[in-house]
C-alpha cells in the first residue's frame, strides 16, 4: 500500500434509525477518505449526523440503527459486511476509539489497572501476566499520568475528569492501531486541560503516525487540531478540505453561518478589530463580531454612569464538607472576594469548574446564604434583609439558568411558566397577566401560540427563550446568567446572545454573565472577573484583559481558547 | 506539508440551510397526561384491564344490575352446596346461598377496603415522602426512620395484630385502617427519592429566586412532578390491599362473619373443600381478576407515564 491510498475510505453510506414513526434516514451518502497518519475533522450541530457517521464506522451503532447503504472502506475491507466477530478483531487493534464522557465511560467497580488490561488482553498485545503489567504501565506513562504503577490499583472515581479521559485515550491507542475514531473527547473538559490532553493525544499519534478522525462540534477546535476539516449538517457533507482554507474561505451558506456564530473566532476577530486592523467579515445573519462590536460603540458613546448596582465586598463561603467518623471540615468555595457591577453593563464571572463562580451567582439570588462579607444590590445589603426586602429584591434580580430541559416545568404549559412571577408577586388582573405573557413571548421572538403549549415541544435553545421571558417578566434590572448559553448549540447560541444584546439595550439591563466560555465573554461582556479556585485572579475591562492580560493563569486560560492561534485571514 | 486537500462544497439545493432553531409545532399541546392517555390508547392490555376494572366498580356500586337474587335472603339448607340451577348460575354454598350473589355484592366490601386503604396509605406516604425529601436535614432523618420501622414489620402481621386487638369493631373502616396504616412506607420511599432528585432541577430553584417560599414551591412545583411512581405504586397496593383483606377474613380476623366479602366466602367454603371445591373456587377467581385488572392498569400506567418513552 502506497501512501497516497486511503487508509480509510467512506463511499455514500446511508445510515436509518427505526423509531415509533417508522424508519428514518439519518446520514444520506456521506463520502470522503482519510489518509493514513492525517487528523481529519467532523464538525457539525446536534442531530448533524457526525456521531452517527463515526459509530458508523466501527459498527457501534444502537440497537436501532443499521447501515442501509454504501460502503466502509478500511485498508480496502468493506467493514460493512464483516460479521460481528470479524469487526470485533478490527475494532481496538486496528481503529481506536475515544468516547465522548470519560465519566460514564469507565467502569466504576473496576481498578483502573484492570480496566487498562482489560484491553490490552482482549486485544492480543500481550498475554503473560508481567507483560500485561507492564504494557499497562506504558500505556499510563504514555497517556502522561505520572505514578503509573501506583495509579494502576486506583478507582476511577480517585480521578479527575481530565485524567480519566488520559486513561481513555491510553486505553484507545494501547494496541498502536492505524486508526484513532475520537467522539467529542473534551467537551466535558475545562478549557486548559482539553489543550493539555490535545496536545498529548496529538503527541502520540504523531509518534506512531495514527491517523486520528476527530468528531466535534467546535469549529475553532476542529481547524486547530486538523489538517482537513469535514462540514456536516442534516446528514450530509455540506464542505470538506482544508481547514484553514475553509474558516478563511467559506462558501456554503451553512458554513459561513457557522464561521460567523463561533464565539471563538469572532472574540479574534474582535481582537482586531479593537486593533483596528480590517478583517473580512464572513457574513450570515448572527454575525457575533458584528454585534459585539456595536455594543462598544454604544458603550463608548454614552460613557456610561458607573453607579454600581451589585456591590460584593469582601465575600467568603465555607462549605461543612463530612468526612464520617462525625467529622467535618470546611471548604472554602469563594475566598474573600470584591468586585462591583455597572448598571446596564455586563460583567462576566469567568472561571473553570471549581473556581466557585456559580456559588457567586447564588449568593447574590440569596439562594446561599453568605458565611462572611456583602453583597449589596443598589445600597441595600442582601445579608441583614428581611423577607419582605427578600422579595422586592427578586423582583429586582432574576436569573436564568443553565440547563435549557431542567429550568422548566415539565408539569406546566408555557403561558403558565412565563406568568408564575407575576402570578407570585400579585400582578394585576389575570387578562393583564396573559396580556403581558404574550408581550413578553414577542420579546424573546416566540411565536404567540406557544402560550398552551407544553415545554417538551420545544428545543433547547428556544426553552432558553422561555427561561428569558419568565426572567423579564417583572421588568427587573438585573439579569443573573448562569451559564445561559454553555448547553446551546453555536448557532442557537449565537441567536441568544444576539438576543441578550438586544433585550440590554432595550431595556437597560445589567447582566451578571458566569460561564466558563472565554469566547463567549470576548463577545458579551464589559467587564470581566477571572476566578480561580474561589478567589479573584484579575478583574478589568474586557477589551483590556483580554488584549494585554496581566495574569499568567489568565494568559494560560486565554491561549486555551481553541482555535485562538489560527490566523485568520487579516 | 505541502500536499493539496482538495476543497469541496456541495450544492446549497442538495441540504437547504433552513431557519436557525424554527418553532416547530404538533398539531396538539401535548400535556403530559394527554401524552400518557395517548399512548395508553394504544395498548389492547390497557382496554382489557380498564374494562374488567369498571366491571367490578360497576358491581360495587350497583350489586342489583347483576343479579336479582338475594344473597342473604332465601338461603335455604335444602341447596347446600347443591350444583347449578335455573338463576343460580354458579351453585350454592353450604347455608345454601347463591354463589353468584354473593361474589356480585362481596365486591363491595373488597373494593372498599382497596380503595380506602390505598387513598390512607398513599396520604400518609406522601406526607412522609415529600417532607423529608424536601426539607432533608433532621426531618428527613427523623421521618425516614418512623418509615424504617413500619416498613420492617410485614403488614400483614400488623394487621391481624390490629384487628385481634380491633375484634369488637371489625368493619369496612378497621380494616382499612389496618392495611393501609401498614402500607405507606413503599409509596414514602419512592416518593422521597423522586422528591430528591426533582428538587435539584433548575425550575424548583426558578421559583425560589422569583420569590415563591418554600412551602408553595413543594407544593407546586415539587410535587406534581414526583408524584408519577406514586400513582403507579397506588394502582398495585389497590390490588393487594384487596388481597390484604381476604387474607385478613380468611384468618377469621377480617370481616366480621355477617359481612359478605370474598375472603369470609373462601375461608367458609375451605371445610367442604372436598366435596364441593366450586363454593371456594368461584370467589377465588373474583378476586384474583380484580386483582390481576388493578394490577396490570398500574404496569399500563407504568409504561405510559415513563418520561424515557416520551419522544417528542
Amino acid at each position: 500500500m502506497t501512501a497516497s491510498e486511503p487508509l480509510l475510505s467512506i463511499r455514500d453510506l446511508t445510515i436509518g434509525f427505526s423509531t415509533q414513526n417508522g424508519f428514518a434516514e439519518a446520514l444520506h451518502g456521506v463520502s470522503f477518505d482519510v489518509m493514513p497518519g492525517e487528523t481529519v475533522a467532523i464538525v457539525g450541530e446536534s442531530g448533524s449526523g457526525k456521531s452517527t457517521t463515526a459509530h458508523g464506522i466501527i459498527n457501534l451503532l444502537p440497537e436501532n440503527g443499521k447501515v442501509t447503504g454504501g460502503e466502509v472502506l478500511f485498508e480496502g475491507c468493506d467493514l460493512v459486511k464483516l460479521s460481528r466477530n470479524e469487526i470485533e478483531s478490527v475494532r481496538g487493534r486496528e481503529i481506536g476509539f475515544v468516547p465522548q464522557d470519560p465519566m460514564s465511560n469507565l467502569n466504576p467497580v473496576w481498578s483502573i489497572g484492570f480496566q487498562v488490561k482489560e484491553t490490552i488482553r482482549a486485544n492480543g498485545i500481550a498475554t503473560s501476566k508481567r507483560d500485561v503489567e507492564k504494557h499497562a504501565i506504558d500505556v499510563l506513562k504514555q497517556a502522561g499520568l505520572d505514578d503509573a504503577e501506583r495509579r494502576l490499583g486506583q478507582f476511577p472515581h480517585q480521578f479527575s475528569g481530565g485524567m480519566r479521559q488520559r486513561v481513555l485515550i491510553g486505553m484507545g491507542l494501547s494496541a498502536t492501531p492505524k486508526l484513532l475514531i475520537a467522539d467529542e473527547p473534551t467537551s466535558a473538559l475545562d478549557v486548559t486541560v482539553q489543550r493539555v490532553i490535545l496536545d498529548n493525544l496529538a503527541e502520540l499519534t504523531m509518534l506512531n503516525n495514527t491517523a486520528v478522525l476527530f468528531i466535534t462540534h467546535d469549529l475553532g477546535l476542529a481547524a486547530e487540531r486538523a489538517e482537513k476539516l469535514i462540514v456536516m449538517y442534516k446528514g450530509n457533507i455540506v464542505e470538506a478540505g482544508d481547514s484553514r482554507e475553509i474558516l478563511q474561505n467559506p462558501q456554503h451558506p451553512y458554513t459561513r453561518r457557522l464561521v460567523a456564530a463561533a464565539p471563538s473566532l469572532a472574540s479574534q476577530r474582535i481582537q482586531a478589530a479593537v486593533e483596528h486592523k480590517t478583517v473580512d467579515e464572513p457574513g450570515g445573519e448572527f454575525d457575533l463580531a458584528l454585534a459585539a462590536e456595536e455594543r462598544v460603540h454604544e458603550i463608548d458613546a454614552e460613557k456610561h454612569d458607573s453607579t454600581p448596582v451589585i456591590e460584593v465586598t469582601n465575600l467568603t463561603k465555607t462549605f461543612k464538607i463530612r468526612r464520617g467518623n462525625f467529622r467535618s471540615e470546611n471548604f472554602t468555595a469563594v475566598n474573600n472576594v470584591s468586585f462591583s457591577v455597572a448598571k446596564g453593563t455586563t460583567t462576566a464571572l469567568v472561571g473553570e469548574s471549581g473556581s466557585g463562580k456559580s456559588t457567586i451567582a447564588k449568593m447574590a439570588l440569596g439562594l446561599e446564604s453568605i458565611t462572611s462579607g456583602s453583597i449589596s444590590i443598589e445600597g441595600a445589603d442582601l445579608a441583614s434583609m428581611k423577607r419582605s426586602g427578600l422579595m422586592t429584591l427578586r423582583r429586582r434580580m432574576q436569573p436564568v439558568f443553565q440547563d435549557p430541559y431542567g429550568s422548566l416545568d415539565p408539569m406546566r404549559n408555557i403561558g403558565d411558566i412565563i406568568g408564575e412571577p407575576l402570578r407570585v408577586h400579585k400582578f394585576g388582573t389575570a387578562s393583564e397577566r396573559s396580556q403581558r405573557v404574550r408581550e413578553l413571548l414577542d420579546q424573546v421572538a416566540l411565536p404567540q401560540e406557544l402560550f398552551n403549549r407544553y415545554p417538551n415541544e420545544l428545543s433547547g435553545g428556544q426553552r432558553q427563550r422561555i427561561a428569558i421571558a419568565r426572567a423579564l417578566a417583572l421588568k427587573p434590572d438585573i439579569v443573573v446568567l448562569d451559564e445561559a448559553v454553555s448547553a446551546l448549540d453555536v448557532l442557537v447560541q449565537a441567536q441568544i446572545l444576539q438576543l441578550l444584546a438586544e433585550l440590554q439595550s432595550e431595556l437597560g439591563l445589567t447582566y451578571l454573565f458566569i460561564t466558563h466560555d472565554l469566547a463567549v465573554v470576548r463577545v458579551i461582556a464589559d467587564n470581566v472577573v477571572v476566578m480561580q479556585k474561589g478567589e479573584i485572579v484579575e478583574t478589568g475591562p474586557t477589551d483590556e484583559v483580554f488584549g494585554n492580560p496581566r495574569e499568567a493563569y489568565t494568559q494560560n486560560l486565554l491561549d486555551a481558547i481553541p482555535g485562538a492561534n489560527i490566523e485568520l485571514a487579516v | 506539508m505541502s500536499k493539496q486537500i482538495p476543497h469541496f462544497v456541495a450544492p446549497v439545493d442538495s441540504t437547504p440551510v433552513a431557519e436557525v432553531d424554527s418553532v416547530k409545532l404538533g398539531d396538539k399541546p401535548g400535556s403530559l397526561w394527554r401524552d400518557a392517555w395517548r399512548s395508553m390508547r394504544r395498548r389492547p392490555l390497557f382496554y382489557a384491564s380498564a374494562v374488567i376494572a369498571l366491571v367490578f366498580i360497576v358491581m360495587a356500586v350497583f350489586p342489583t344490575l347483576f343479579t336479582q337474587v338475594s344473597p342473604t335472603q332465601g338461603c335455604s339448607l335444602q341447596y347446600s352446596n347443591a350444583g347449578p340451577q335455573g338463576d343460580h348460575i354458579l351453585g350454592f354454598t353450604r347455608q345454601g346461598c347463591d354463589i353468584w350473589a354473593r361474589i356480585v355484592w362481596g365486591a363491595q366490601t373488597s373494593l372498599a377496603v382497596g380503595i380506602i386503604s390505598t387513598v390512607l396509605g398513599s396520604f400518609l406516604g406522601v406526607l412522609f415522602g415529600i417532607f423529608a425529601g424536601f426539607y432533608g436535614g433532621w426531618i428527613d432523618s427523623v421521618l425516614s426512620r418512623v418509615g424504617d420501622i413500619f416498613f420492617s414489620i410485614p403488614y400483614i402481621l400488623a394487621a391481624v395484630v390490629v384487628m385481634s386487638v380491633l375484634s369488637e369493631h371489625r368493619n369496612v373502616w378497621t380494616i382499612s385502617l389496618a392495611i393501609g396504616g401498614f402500607a405507606w412506607a413503599s409509596v414514602a420511599r419512592i416518593l422521597r427519592s423522586e422528591v430528591l432528585r426533582v428538587k435539584n432541577q433548575d425550575y424548583v430553584m426558578a421559583a425560589i429566586a422569583l420569590g415563591r417560599s418554600r412551602f408553595t414551591t413543594m407544593m407546586s412545583h415539587v410535587l406534581p412532578n414526583s408524584l408519577m411512581p406514586v400513582i403507579v405504586v397506588t394502582t398495585l397496593n389497590l390490588g393487594l390491599a384487596m388481597v390484604g383483606e381476604a387474607t385478613l377474613s380468611f384468618l377469621g380476623v377480617g370481616m366480621d362473619a355477617s359481612v359478605m366479602s370474598w375472603g369470609n366466602d373462601i375461608s367458609d367454603a375451605q371445610t367442604t373443600l372436598r366435596t364441593a371445591p366450586m363454593a371456594l373456587i368461584y370467589p377465588s377467581i373474583a378476586l384474583t381478576v380484580a386483582v390481576l385488572a388493578f394490577i396490570m392498569l398500574g404496569e399500563v400506567l407504568r409504561d405510559a407515564l415513563d418520561p424515557k418513552a416520551r419522544t417528542r
